[in-house]
This record gives structure tokens, C-alpha cells and sequence, in this order.
């Protein structure tokens, strides 16, 4: 009567590509135009999965940089700041609907341009985004309440320079409450990942947004540094790496551009003996493999309780098994493509440190597709805080394992790093978490989860993971002069 | 083998976070099912069936009528399995059991005073060793959920014992009725406690109390079955019973036992669902996964 045992496995099932939109070259999007960009160079957008070619995008030089900052200004100027917060409200409204609408095609092309797995895109990055405008949009005619007893001012023109991690909702975050607090915005996606942005220009241009009020241009390093060096921007707003947020903070000094700076991080995520440990197991997952490790604060740290670390790594190792690894555009794949090729050779360059320091590897047994840029979710055990693999940001699906005796001393080796952007706490224990909360040097403390973001929520680091944050009414108030 | 069934020997169970657990199942729902993989699962799934009456009213007739259509889900269509066992009250066994002959499909049986359990152990006893004489290949004992509640382990582990010692060949599925025990926490401390005291099975349900058989709790009892197996190596069986009505539910469930236990696990021998109204819904997926189209539920028997 037993049926037959042969293993059960997920025939595939890709989204369809049929319904989307993508020009063969795009231009840059300014004063509510596609104009061409004068140093007539494109550069090319590739799929990270079967590295063929997607689009050909515009590469801005900095008499773009000139013109999208220009009317942006113009556009501060004679319409933005004068018109009545709830018409500025309506406007912000309307993208967050037209995105809603165009939902399907975002997560689409979020997913054949970055590498992602199209659940994650779907249900997270696309969703996400457009709530961050419904948010905002909230907050335009109501700023004198957000901050009772103080006058609010628009900065005026925001430089914003976003990465490729999460194209779509990196935009979202910065623009939304730029606009909402009565700014202008001169937009830069990541070279490797423009096309979201792209799109949601196109979005802005359906909504009917004054011409300049959203600028969107596209290019490498040296176009990000125009828009940073530029006299006339008022605040610049980065996310992505620590060097380069270093080299924003330096080139800003001695000017009156405000700043946030949103770096890197290599967050602990702390596991206690009497956590809910299947669920822990889950948040450990979800917290370095999740968007392939692209993440700024993954839980890439993870300190186990040493009378259950062997329980923590065999659940871990065994949950590993069943995380798909492959075409992004498969509904079940968990984990997508790297990137780029750039930054798989970063990671693999530290998963061979890691063998170098005498770590103990572990990968998942998985099939890994010839073509594109990919990486199995790995872990390290028997590494010490002095490990380089330990101290540096990987941002790849790479987690290292260390395990700790006492409450102190865990608080103690997360907080030895330069960053301090989030960490995640796993205990049964209400007393332990508040305790724990209090003593991590971490933008975000999650507690028996990991990975959770909200508009309504703050976001933002401690030393090296930057400052200023963004979310919530502070990040209204990281895009107004309080007086 | 098992650890003499030794209630010391029973480990502090761990704790659950519902919100998590809700987190966990939804991933599993998210599966995309689709072509060979959806036929393959769907033919598990029917392999899988208990089918079930359990009623004051049943009679001999329609126990005899079931019988029929658990080898015979669907003849028109070649090549479908039968369901793995009926379950039947122990009055029905005898019956039962010369129906369904050596067709593969096993009788199940209820005991313990089902569906409450509220009756004393020498009654509980003679109740499990009638369907055993009767011929029951499968007890599907209730446990104690008042004294359960009450905090006397050591009372219902011994009970789950004894009904075990009384089973001799017949293989012991024990109901915890998740439904009843109100916590994730305290179903994962049933499961543990009835692993530990000799079930072959553990089950969810009686399908007299709701909820019943959601993901969380079958999830919440996969994992006992995880950790056991991690320790001991020994596999046990999970039968989630009641409110899985449909294919698309049946199918999730296979996902979760498949990453949660493995492939090894995907077997009617480890693996069942206790359902009466599932085979038809599965059947009617399988003719539309055939012929493209769907039938009207009048093409499919009720027995």
C-alpha cells in the first residue's frame, strides 16, 4: 500500500514577462522631460540571472547634472514651495496609486534587473515602496503637527544617491518625504539597478507632478559626485557604502548641505538558550539570506548561546537544505543572482578569507545555474571576533557563527564593530530584551524577529552605518529646517 | 528502541512564537504547485486519505459504501491510487475489515472513549483491545486534554502508555485536539509527551472541535517530530485531521512535511490526512489538471 518514495520536487513556474515595458535605451528624466544626455555615452543593464542585456541607460555628465539641478531649483522656486501642502499631498497620493497599479510590472522588472527572487520583490520591495508614499503623503498638510510648537521650511533641492540592493524602495524612501516636506529632488539610482527608477519616472510624468519637482538621472560614481559637489543642492540624502559615504562627508565639509548617510553594517543577531529556537532558525534565514544578503543591516553576525549552539547549527544547516536557489523569476526561489559580477567576486573573495583564517565552511547543497552571478548561502563557524570575515561587510549571502556564555559579554562583542546599524535579539524573556535593547549600539533592535520594516518606523545607524534617519516623522524631519 | 517510555526521560519542550509559526506557514503557502509537481502531490495526497465517518448514526451500510469508495475513488480514470485507511468506530472494524480485504487500505479505529476521552483507563483499555481483536491495523487514541490541562503529565503519558502496551501490531496514532489545548506551547508539550510515551502517529484532531487541523499546529507538531528524530532517530508519523477540505491546502501541507521532515516523510506509512470531503475535491483537481476543464462536483460520488 506505500505509494512509491521518490523525491517530490517543484516543477518550475516563472513569472511572466509578457506584460512588461521596457524601452530599448533610456534618457534622463529632467524638468518633467526625456531629454539626452550630453555626454551621449549609454551604458548597458544586464540581467544578473543569464547576464543578457536588458536596456541601454543614459550616462549623466555634469552639465546634466547642471540642467536637472537647475530646474529643480526652478521648480522649488516658482511651484513647489508655493503650492498648499494638501495640493502637494494629492500629488504624492497619485503616484503611490499608479505605482499600486503598476505593481505587477515593477516587481517584474525589480526582479530581472537586480537579481531578486520575485516573491521577495512582489510581497516586499514593491509593496513597501508605494506604502512609503501613502505615508508621506499623509504628512504633507499636516508638518505643523508633526512638530507641535515649531515652524517647518523645506530645505529646498535634495541630492540623492541610492544603491542597488533595493532599487525601487531605496527611491520611495527618498523621495517621498522629500516631496511630502516641500523639497525638490534630483534622483540617482545605482548604475547596475536604474531601471525601477526609470519606471517610476515614467510614473511621475503619468501623475501629472510639476515639471522639476522630481529629477531622475542615471550614471556612475562621477555623476553621483557631481550631484554631491554641486553648489546649489541644499541636502544630500545617500545610501550604500561606508568608503563612499566617507568621501560625501568629506567633499560636503565647509558647506551648509545638510546630510543623511545611510552606510553599512555587520549586525548581530543574538540567539539565547531559551529562545523559540525553530522560530530563531527562521529568523536567522531571514535575516542574511534574505534579498541574497544585499542588505545593509543583515543579521551577518550571529552569536549562539554556546549550551545550544550544536542545536542552532544543525536546524540552521538542515533549514538550509530547503531554500531554492535559482532564476529569480521562479515563484519558488528564495534566493536569487548576485548582483553583479563585481560584487560576487567581492564575496567570493571573502569566502576564500574565510577558509584562509581557518573558519569552518558550510554551503548549501543546492545546484547552482551555470549562467549568471550566483552564490550558495554559506555559514562559518569556529570564527573569533578577530576574523576579518567577522569585521568586514561581505553583503552576500554570508553568515559567520560565534557563540558567547553571558548576557555581558554578547552585548559587548556586538557592539565591538565600527558600525551600528541594527540587531536582532531571540529570548522568551521580556525583562532580557528591554535590557538588551537599551545596551546595543543599533539603529534598530528587533526582538524574536528580523528584517521587518514599516514607513512609520525610523531607520538609521550608529558610527560607521552613518547618521540621520529616515522613516517615521524623523525622516520628515531629516527634509526641514525646525525652528 | 524508544527511550522504555520513561516519563523522565521526556525533555523540556521549547518554546513556540505564534507569530513566528504564522510567518514560517506562510512561506509554505507561497509555494508555487504547478504541472508534473501538482499532479504527482495530488495523487499523494489522495494516497494519504483516512477517510473517515464518525458518527452516532453510521450503520452498517454506509460503512460498507465507504469501503467501496476508498478502492475505488474514481474508476472512470485509470491509474489512481486507493485512499490509505478508513476510519471507522470500533463497532464498525469488524465490518470494515472484511470489506476492504487485501486491498491495501487499512482500518482505523478510534478508541479511548472518543471523542472526549472522559471515561475511566480500564474502560479506555477494553474499548482499544475490541478494535484490536476486531482487526484494527490503526488506534487512533484521544489523550486526556483535562488532565493534560491541569498539569498531570505524568497521568496521560502513563495513559498514552498503556493504550500503546494494548495495541500489540496495530499502529498508535494519538489525538492530541489542538483545538482544546489553546497554546502553540502546549501542543508542541502534547506532541513531545505523546512521542515520548510510544505514539506512532500524532495526530491534531478529533473533527469534533474547531479549530483543528491549521498549518500552525501541524507545523508546531512537525517540528517535535523534527527534534525527536534529530535525537533518537526514530520517525514518527503525522495525521492532521479536520478543515482540510481542499487541494490547494492538501498540497501546502505536503510542502511543509517535505521542508520541514524530508522526502522521506511523503509516504501514507508516515504521512495522513483525516478528512472525509478532500478526496473528491483532489479528484475533481486531477480530472481538471487532465482534461483542462472543470466538472461539476455531480461527476464525483459520495459515499
Amino acid at each position: 500500500m506505500t505509494s512509491k518514495n521518490k523525491n517530490w520536487e517543484y516543477s518550475p513556474s516563472l513569472e511572466s514577462t509578457g506584460h512588461i515595458k521596457l524601452k530599448k535605451k533610456y534618457d534622463l528624466f529632467i524638468n518633467g522631460k526625456w531629454v539626452k544626455s550630453a555626454s551621449k555615452k549609454y551604458f548597458k543593464t544586464i540581467n544578473p540571472n543569464d547576464e543578457k542585456l536588458l536596456a541601454e541607460i543614459s550616462h549623466a555628465n555634469q552639465k546634466d547634472v547642471d540642467l536637472a539641478v537647475n530646474s529643480a531649483r526652478k521648480a522649488y522656486d516658482t511651484v513647489w514651495s508655493k503650492m498648499p501642502a494638501n495640493e502637494r499631498g494629492k500629488y504624492i497620493y497619485r503616484i503611490a496609486r499608479i505605482m499600486q497599479e503598476r505593481a505587477k510590472e515593477l516587481a517584474v522588472i525589480e526582479s530581472l534587473d537586480s537579481g531578486k527572487p520575485i516573491r521577495e520583490a512582489r510581497d516586499i520591495d514593491i509593496p513597501l515602496a508605494c506604502n512609503h508614499f501613502f505615508y508621506y503623503a499623509g504628512w504633507a498638510d499636516k508638518l505643523d503637527y508633526a512638530f507641535p510648537n515649531r515652524k517647518t521650511k523645506p530645505l529646498g533641492v535634495a541630492g540623492q544617491i541610492i544603491p542597488w540592493n533595493f532599487p525601487l524602495l531605496m527611491a520611495a524612501w527618498k523621495i517621498a518625504p522629500a516631496l511630502a516636506a516641500g523639497n525638490t529632488v534630483v534622483l540617482k539610482p545605482a548604475e547596475t539597478t536604474s531601471l525601477t527608477a526609470l519606471k517610476l519616472a515614467e510614473i511621475i510624468e503619468e501623475s501629472g507632478l510639476p515639471a522639476g519637482v522630481v529629477n531622475i538621472i542615471t550614471g556612475h560614481g562621477d555623476t553621483g559626485a557631481s550631484i554631491v559637489n554641486h553648489p546649489d543642492i541644499n541636502k544630500i540624502a545617500f545610501t550604500g557604502s561606508t568608503g563612499v559615504g566617507k568621501i560625501i562627508q568629506k567633499a560636503i565639509a565647509g558647506t551648509d548641505k545638510k546630510a543623511t548617510l545611510e552606510l553599512g553594517g555587520k549586525s548581530a543577531n543574538i540567539i539565547f538558550d531559551d529562545a523559540p529556537l525553530d522560530q530563531a532558525i527562521e529568523g536567522i534565514v531571514n535575516g542574511i539570506f534574505f534579498n541574497q544578503g544585499h542588505v545593509c543591516c543583515a543579521g551577518s553576525r550571529l552569536f549562539v548561546q554556546e549550551n545550544i549552539a550544536d542545536k542552532v547549527i544543525r536546524k540552521l544547516k538542515h533549514r538550509m537544505k530547503s531554500l531554492v536557489v535559482g532564476n529569480p523569476l521562479d515563484k519558488n526561489t528564495d534566493v536569487g543572482a548576485i548582483n553583479s559580477k563585481e560584487q560576487l567576486q567581492i564575496i567570493n573573495k571573502y569566502i576564500k578569507l574565510g577558509k584562509k583564517e581557518g573558519a569552518e565552511i558550510y554551503q548549501s547543497e543546492c545546484s547552482i545555474p551555470k549562467k549568471g552571478f550566483f552564490c550558495p548561502p554559506t555559514i562559518f563557524t569556529n570564527v573569533a571576533q578577530s576574523s576579518i570575515i567577522v569585521q568586514e561587510e561581505i553583503f552576500g549571502p554570508v553568515l559567520t557563527i560565534q557563540t558567547f556564555r553571558t548576557v555581558d559579554e554578547v552585548i559587548q562583542k556586538a557592539n565591538n564593530t565600527p558600525f551600528g546599524l541594527a540587531a536582532g535579539v531571540w529570548t522568551d524573556k521580556g525583562s532580557r530584551i528591554f535590557n538588551l535593547t537599551t545596551k546595543l549600539k543599533a539603529g534598530v533592535v528587533w526582538a524574536n524577529t528580523y528584517n521587518k520594516f514599516d514607513p512609520a518606523s525610523p531607520f538609521g545607524g550608529y558610527k560607521e552605518s552613518g547618521f540621520g534617519r529616515e522613516g517615521g516623522m524623523h525622516g520628515l524631519s531629516a527634509y526641514l529646517k525646525l525652528s | 528502541m524508544k527511550n522504555q517510555n520513561n516519563f523522565n526521560s521526556l525533555p523540556l519542550s521549547p518554546s513556540v512564537d505564534k507569530v513566528g509559526v504564522e510567518e514560517r506557514v506562510s512561506r509554505f503557502q507561497k509555494r508555487s504547485i504547478k504541472t508534473n509537481s501538482k499532479m504527482d502531490g495530488l495523487k499523494m495526497v489522495l494516497n494519504m486519505i483516512d477517510l473517515t465517518t464518525l458518527e452516532g448514526k453510521d450503520t452498517p451500510g454506509k460503512v460498507r459504501q465507504m469501503c467501496y469508495k476508498a478502492i475505488h475513488l474514481h474508476d472512470s480514470f485509470p491509474g489512481l491510487p486507493t485512499v490509505a485507511a478508513v476510519c471507522v468506530y470500533p463497532s464498525m472494524v469488524g465490518l470494515a475489515k472484511s470489506m476492504v480485504k487485501d486491498s491495501g487500505v487499512k482500518v482505523a479505529s478510534v478508541s479511548t472513549a472518543f471523542p472526549s476521552g472522559q471515561a475511566p483507563l480500564d474502560v479506555k483499555i477494553t474499548d482499544t483491545k475490541y478494535a484490536v481483536d476486531q482487526g484494527a491495523d490503526e488506534i487512533d487514541m484521544v489523550i486526556s486534554r483535562g488532565k493534560f490541562l491541569a498539569g498531570e503529565y505524568a497521568f496521560v503519558f502513563d495513559e498514552i502508555a498503556q493504550i500503546k502496551e494494548v495495541c500489540g501490531q496495530a499502529r498508535l496514532k494519538v489525538i492530541l485536539e489542538t483545538g482544546e489545548l489553546a497554546t502553540l506551547d502546549n501542543v508542541r508539550k502534547a506532541s513531545d509527551l505523546a512521542i515520548y510515551a510510544g505514539a506512532d502517529f500524532i495526530k491534531t484532531s478529533t473533527g469534533k472541535i474547531q479549530p483543528a487541523a491549521t498549518m500552525q499546529v501541524t507545523y508546531t507538531m512537525l517540528m517535535a517530530i523534527r527534534d525527536y528524530y534529530d535525537e533518537t532517530g526514530i520517525m514518527i508519523g503525522m495525521k492532521p485531521a479536520g478543515g482540510i477540505s481542499n487541494s490547494k491546502l492538501a498540497l501546502h501541507n505536503l510542502v511543509m512535511v517535505k521542508e520541514l521532515l524530508g522526502d522521506e516523510w511523503l509516504t501514507n506509512e508516515w504521512f495522513r490526512f483525516g478528512a472525509s470531503s478532500l478526496a473528491n475535491d483532489v479528484l475533481m483537481q486531477i480530472l481538471k489538471t487532465d482534461t483542462g476543464k472543470y466538472q461539476s462536483s455531480d461527476y464525483f460520488t459520495i459515499d
